[in-house]
């Protein structure tokens, strides 16, 4: 098993009422209202001093996304964040795991260069993500049309793969790119930096992701529960298709904190907790998929098996559910080193996920907290985590330089 | 009120590959009717115009029964222009007049610029297509029922109607499937900003003009009605007293007689 941390750099403080107040914490809220930008670089600071420690104390890898106008977590540009970690974990194992830049809302060949410089940076240790962006970002935030969404993602995704892989410069002729010649500095180290395709559970992407050998991901925050039929749909789809049932073709996003005792982590963490889902995502139902952001099957699929009626009951329960409430409706997995072992086992045993990544830090919790949390999961919890999948399976979808953890090169030899 | 009979027909365009249906009903003059964003329906205004006319009304690519992928077959607002004029040959009218609602006016002045001698006349009814800084058009896709009922609507018994509630879902999945994919079809072309240019080519629009608005529009105010009128040579408006966006449903009679007043028999 592959365990990550993924910290998302929100607003941390953000006004009691402020459900209340706002409509929504993406794309409304006004920044001038609600933030001061010393206390921002503030707390992008913080977010950086996190992963870094996460880094050190152990992790495998830390994820960085990308996301805009919004207080839930504002990092609009996740290489330049990136960037930084790749050059403060040099002398480290750890993959830089980007989930990363939006194929929508970035030029793509800007994202090809950017990723073959963090390989560059990290001496090959990207993971390159491949998220079209959320309708907030995508359509609402960049403009995108939403039925655009997807065609504008395989493209890019088609570009990117040849601009790193092609000997000679190339002309390409996209719908929505079209290059004379494609011939980008720098290349990544990695000759086929791992792919992973971030998902909400469309066949049209399960196909995407089967066709191109990638790894898929499902990033949420409603926990096993929301997340079983997808990844069930998941596997049964690779079955059809002929694919092993390798587990490292899959990631899979949970809400995680440790204390030392089930109580202890109760009582610190049980504000922020509710802060995150209440405040944090505080985002009206319908702006997760302006029309069309769902191609038509994905949209039937979900009108007529009851899924969009049970997200709506879902979404309105949250407003009222204490951090009791989100352990045992499964959504976090929070609690003493024990109970977050044994429920992190049962997790990716049941959905298969060979590639875990951790939403360690959550909304208005404090860097403090947030590596007491980082540090106590990496010395009690992730050392038997590791060995959940045995060694049958090869994970295709790390850095290779990553997989092993003797076979570590330092970066000047890496590089020489 | 009897309603008059329509019947479907299919067309076969853009090298067979997108297959609108076609309602076509009454006797008379033809009218070309183009819907707005939320997709057609036959209803009281279709009714009043085919007591007069011919009313040849398709459906915008993507939203009829099993064509939701031919919305990807035009990629631009060139290829939707090229595509109309396709359409109106196919369906074999001559010296046609256009009623464009909203989305389907912006089409409608759009096709009477580019071609101008196609046209015989036209109508615009709160037709979508300029933009002004100072009246910007608020973002309708990004809204969920009860904000779109509110800028689509004046009056909130009519909009009950027409509006899906919440529960939709369940109650009429096929209505809220339908709706939501003509949305995002329609969105493809105005999405964000429901401009493409029209007010550069306004001018090019020769066919005698009737702009008929609600004067309670809140989605497209009706100081758009004045950008229209003075950009087209040969243009009048007709302002329907408590109307909003939605003016074919809400005064469906009030506009339709201005209508067959303008067009004639």
């Amino acid at each position: 098993m592959k365990v990550s941390f993924f910290g998302v750099m929100p607003h941390r403080e953000l006004p009691d009422d402020f459900e209340r107040r706002y409509k929504s914490v993406w794309v409304d809220p006004p920044f001038t209202e609600l933030a001061d930008p010393v206390r921002v670089g503030q707390y992008y600071n913080w977010t950086l001093d996190e992963y870094v420690h996460a880094a050190k104390a152990g992790f495998d890898g830390v994820c960085l996304n990308e996301h805009h106008q919004n207080a839930y977590g504002f990092m609009p540009g996740p290489t330049l964040m990136a960037s930084a970690l790749a050059r403060e974990t040099n002398h480290l194992n750890t993959a830089i795991v980007m989930l990363g830049s939006t194929l929508t809302t970035n030029f793509p060949l800007r994202i090809a260069e950017e990723y073959a410089m963090i390989d560059a940076i990290s001496g090959g240790r990207i993971v390159a993500g491949m998220p079209p962006g959320s309708s907030m970002d995508a359509n609402q935030a960049y403009g995108v049309p939403p039925i655009e969404t997807r065609e504008r993602s395989a493209e890019a995704h088609d570009l990117i793969l040849r601009a790193w892989e092609s000997k000679k410069p190339f002309a390409f002729n996209g719908k929505y790119t079209k290059l004379p010649k494609v011939n980008i500095w720098p290349r990544p180290i990695q000759k086929k930096p791992p792919v992973w395709i971030p998902g909400a559970g469309s066949a049209s992407t399960w196909e995407y992701v089967a066709r191109n050998k990638h790894c898929y991901c499902f990033v949420s925050f409603f926990g096993r529960k929301m997340a079983q039929n997808v990844l069930d749909g998941y596997w049964a789809f690779n079955d059809q298709y002929g694919l092993d049932r390798n587990p490292y073709r899959a990631g899979f996003n949970q809400v995680c904190v440790v204390g030392e005792t089930d109580e202890s982590c109760e009582r610190e963490n049980a504000k922020h907790i509710e802060y995150f889902y209440k405040r944090s995502l505080h985002v009206p139902e319908h702006y997760w998929a302006l029309p069309g952001y769902q191609d038509y099957p994905s949209l039937e699929k979900t009108v007529r098996s009851g899924v969009l009626a049970k997200m709506t009951e879902k979404l309105a329960q949250f407003k009222t559910y204490k951090y009791k409430d989100f352990v045992n409706d499964e959504m976090i997995i929070a609690g003493g080193p024990e109970t977050v072992r044994d429920r992190l086992i049962d997790l990716s045993k049941r959905l298969r996920v060979g590639n875990l990544m951790l939403v360690m830090q959550l909304g208005s919790m404090p860097p403090e907290l947030t590596k007491k949390s980082i540090d106590i999961f990496t010395s009690k919890v992730l050392p038997q985590l590791r060995g959940v999948w045995g060694d049958e399976w090869e994970n295709h979808w790390w850095p290779e330089r990553c997989r092993d953890k003797p076979a570590v090169k330092s970066v000047e030899r890496a590089n020489a | 009120m009897s309603a008059v009979t329509h019947r479907e027909r299919t067309l076969s365009l853009w090298g067979k590959k997108i297959n609108p249906r076609v309602f076509v009903g009454g006797e008379g003059r033809p009218v070309i009717f183009l819907h707005g964003a939320g997709g057609l329906l036959w209803d009281d205004f279709l009714d009043a115009l085919a007591k007069n006319f011919t009313v040849h009304a398709p459906e915008f690519p993507g939203t009829s029964p099993g064509e939701y992928d031919a919305i990807k077959l035009l990629d631009d607002w060139h290829d939707l222009v090229v595509y109309y004029a396709e359409l109106i040959d196919e369906l074999g009218v001559k010296n046609a007049t256009l009623v464009g609602h909203s989305f389907g006016g912006m089409i409608a002045a759009e096709i009477a610029a580019a071609n101008p001698r196609s046209v015989e006349k036209l109508v615009l009814v709160a037709p979508l297509g300029l933009w002004r800084d100072d009246t910007p058009i608020p973002p309708w896709l990004s809204m969920n029922g009860e904000e779109m009922s509110e800028v689509f609507f004046h009056d909130k018994e009519v909009a009950k109607r027409f509006m899906l509630s919440p529960d939709s879902a369940v109650t009429h999945p096929d209505l809220l499937l339908a709706a939501t994919w003509a949305l995002a079809c329609a969105g493809k072309f105005t999405w964000p900003i429901p401009d493409r240019g029209l007010r550069d080519r306004l001018h090019r629009i020769s066919a005698p003009t009737l702009l008929v608005w609600g004067d309670s529009d809140k989605l497209v105010p009706p100081i758009y009605a004045e950008d229209f009128k003075s950009g087209i040579a040969n243009s009048r408006l007709s302002l329907v007293p408590g109307a909003g966006h939605a003016i074919i449903h809400e005064k469906h009679s009030e506009a339709a007689r201005a209508v067959c007043d303008f067009i004639g028999t």
